[in-house]
């Protein structure tokens, strides 16, 4: 279940407590797919500050490393933080100089084990992180969410794409998809969350990462249809309504 | 100013459902491969089953996260054992060795329920069965996570278990075959799944015997 915040529950209360609450700038979706030469991810430049929209440049996905591509909705701030742990882990993987560099793999569980032990000390990232990558020619998609679940998938997505997208997934998505297909389906995804999803910004990025590496595209608008008869004359069918 | 409260939880149902049946010579363990979270499907191809010793089998179901670290901590501390005494952990060790790894975590537990299956020293099939803090008991057959309401009383009718409480002692184990027990697995998870949501997608079975440990799918209902 998403975790909500602004509910009564039976932990300490906010005077006498350090730990994360609630968040306050949140990333909406993420919605992920592997096709025939890696993964594509897209996610929106949005932060919203409850229900205000404040930031609109946000950058949701990084690269790490060589190999991976990770990509967050949530509190805003833990996403930077998880950053500068990833960092720290990149940093001293290169140290080694040893010609091996961590995949996507060994970057999914190393998120995998800090989020769930912060789970575990009642003080959570509140974030659900997509990682995708390429490693050897093995493509790697996978999620890990605020209190330690993880999993892979073919497609993966967080918040509202888990409503929204992962059925249009479901029905589209095939093994070796071409790169403008796959553009394609993740489009008609956040198109779809765009609509329905109130948090939703029309300024998203699509990422790719490939055997080659990571490219993160300029942010661009997609393309929306609000002409329905439906929206123009609302009342028709009920008058005397507004 | 309005106090505010916690308002997450650590826990969360992953859902799913795990059997497990001993036979004379052979255990077949099974479980759902779907992942859920509330009423969405996260994943449909996930494994809830893990081999902790060539004897010894877990599948677990409920929070995932905790599933997940509780295998690794078994894996690790078997690999401990086999370094310190130059043999695989039994599977009855095992079986305690997870009791004392879910107690431990009594005020804080581990939100996963467990069903392990393997063969004893003598090489008959075992089943165990947990709770999930860690009270176990070894029994001939069992089934653990959300289908088991719906799955445990059909097994009672079909294997006939004696009653614990007879003297003399009688055995749980069941004497059907190896294939018997496979397709009463299918049959239970056929079922389950027609009224559980949480259970569905794919069913793994597990069957470990002297020959040593096979692996197979059978498709289940996606909805």
């Amino acid at each position: 279940m998403d975790q909500k915040p602004f509910s009564q529950g039976l932990l300490s209360s906010e005077a006498d407590s350090q730990r994360t609450l609630y968040p306050y700038v949140t990333g909406t979706s993420v919605v992920a797919l592997k096709y025939k030469d890696g993964i594509l991810m897209a996610a929106d430049m949005g932060g919203s500050y409850g229900s205000t929209l404040r930031y609109k440049s946000v950058e949701r996905m990084k690269s790490i490393g060589k190999h991976s591509l990770l990509g967050a909705s949530g509190e805003l701030s833990d996403f930077q933080e998880i950053l500068s742990y990833l960092d720290e882990l990149i940093l001293y993987d290169n140290m080694w100089d040893d010609g091996n560099s961590l995949g996507p793999k060994e970057v999914h569980s190393y998120l995998t084990r800090v989020m769930y032990n912060r789970r575990n000390k009642f003080n959570p990232l509140w974030s659900s992180l997509v990682l995708g990558g390429v490693k050897n020619g093995e493509k790697y998609l996978g999620m890990v969410s605020m209190i330690g679940v993880h999993f892979e998938d073919n497609h993966v997505a967080t918040g509202f794409g888990n409503h929204l997208a992962r059925p249009i997934l479901r029905e589209e998505w095939h093994e070796n998809l071409s790169f403008e297909d796959g553009v394609k389906l993740l489009e008609k995804c956040m198109r779809v969350l765009l609509y329905r999803d109130r948090s939703a910004v029309n300024k998203l990025q699509i990422a790719k990462i490939t055997e080659e590496g990571v490219t993160v595209s300029q942010p661009y608008s997609l393309k929306t249809f609000w002409g329905f008869s439906a929206f123009s004359n609302p009342t028709v069918g009920a008058e005397g309504s507004w | 100013m309005t106090k505010h409260q916690a308002n997450w939880s650590p826990y969360d149902n992953n859902g799913g459902s795990c059997v497990a049946i001993a036979g004379a010579d052979y255990c077949v363990i099974a479980a759902d491969t779907r992942m859920s979270t509330g009423y969405n499907i996260l994943t449909r191809d996930y494994s809830k089953i893990t081999k902790l010793a060539d004897k010894c089998v877990m599948a677990s179901s409920g929070f995932q996260a905790d599933v997940k670290a509780l295998q690794k901590l078994l894996a690790a501390r078997h690999l401990i054992y086999q370094h310190q005494h130059n043999k695989q952990m039994g599977c009855p060790a095992m079986a305690q060795l997870l009791s004392n790894t879910l107690y431990y975590k009594r005020f804080f537990p581990y939100y996963s329920f467990n069903v392990l299956g393997g063969l004893d020293n003598e090489g008959k099939g075992c089943v165990y069965t947990y709770d999930a803090v860690g009270s176990y008991e070894r029994v001939g057959y069992s089934s653990q996570g959300s289908g088991s309401t719906l799955i445990i009383p059909f097994l009672d009718n079909q294997l006939k278990s004696p009653s614990p409480l007879l003297l003399p002692v009688q055995d749980a184990i069941t004497p059907l075959s190896e294939s018997e027990a496979v397709d009463l697995v299918k049959t239970v998870f056929a079922s389950a799944t027609e009224r559980d949501i949480y259970t569905g997608d794919k069913l793994e079975i597990v069957v470990l015997n002297a020959e040593g440990i096979q692996r197979e799918f059978m498709d289940l209902r996606k909805d």
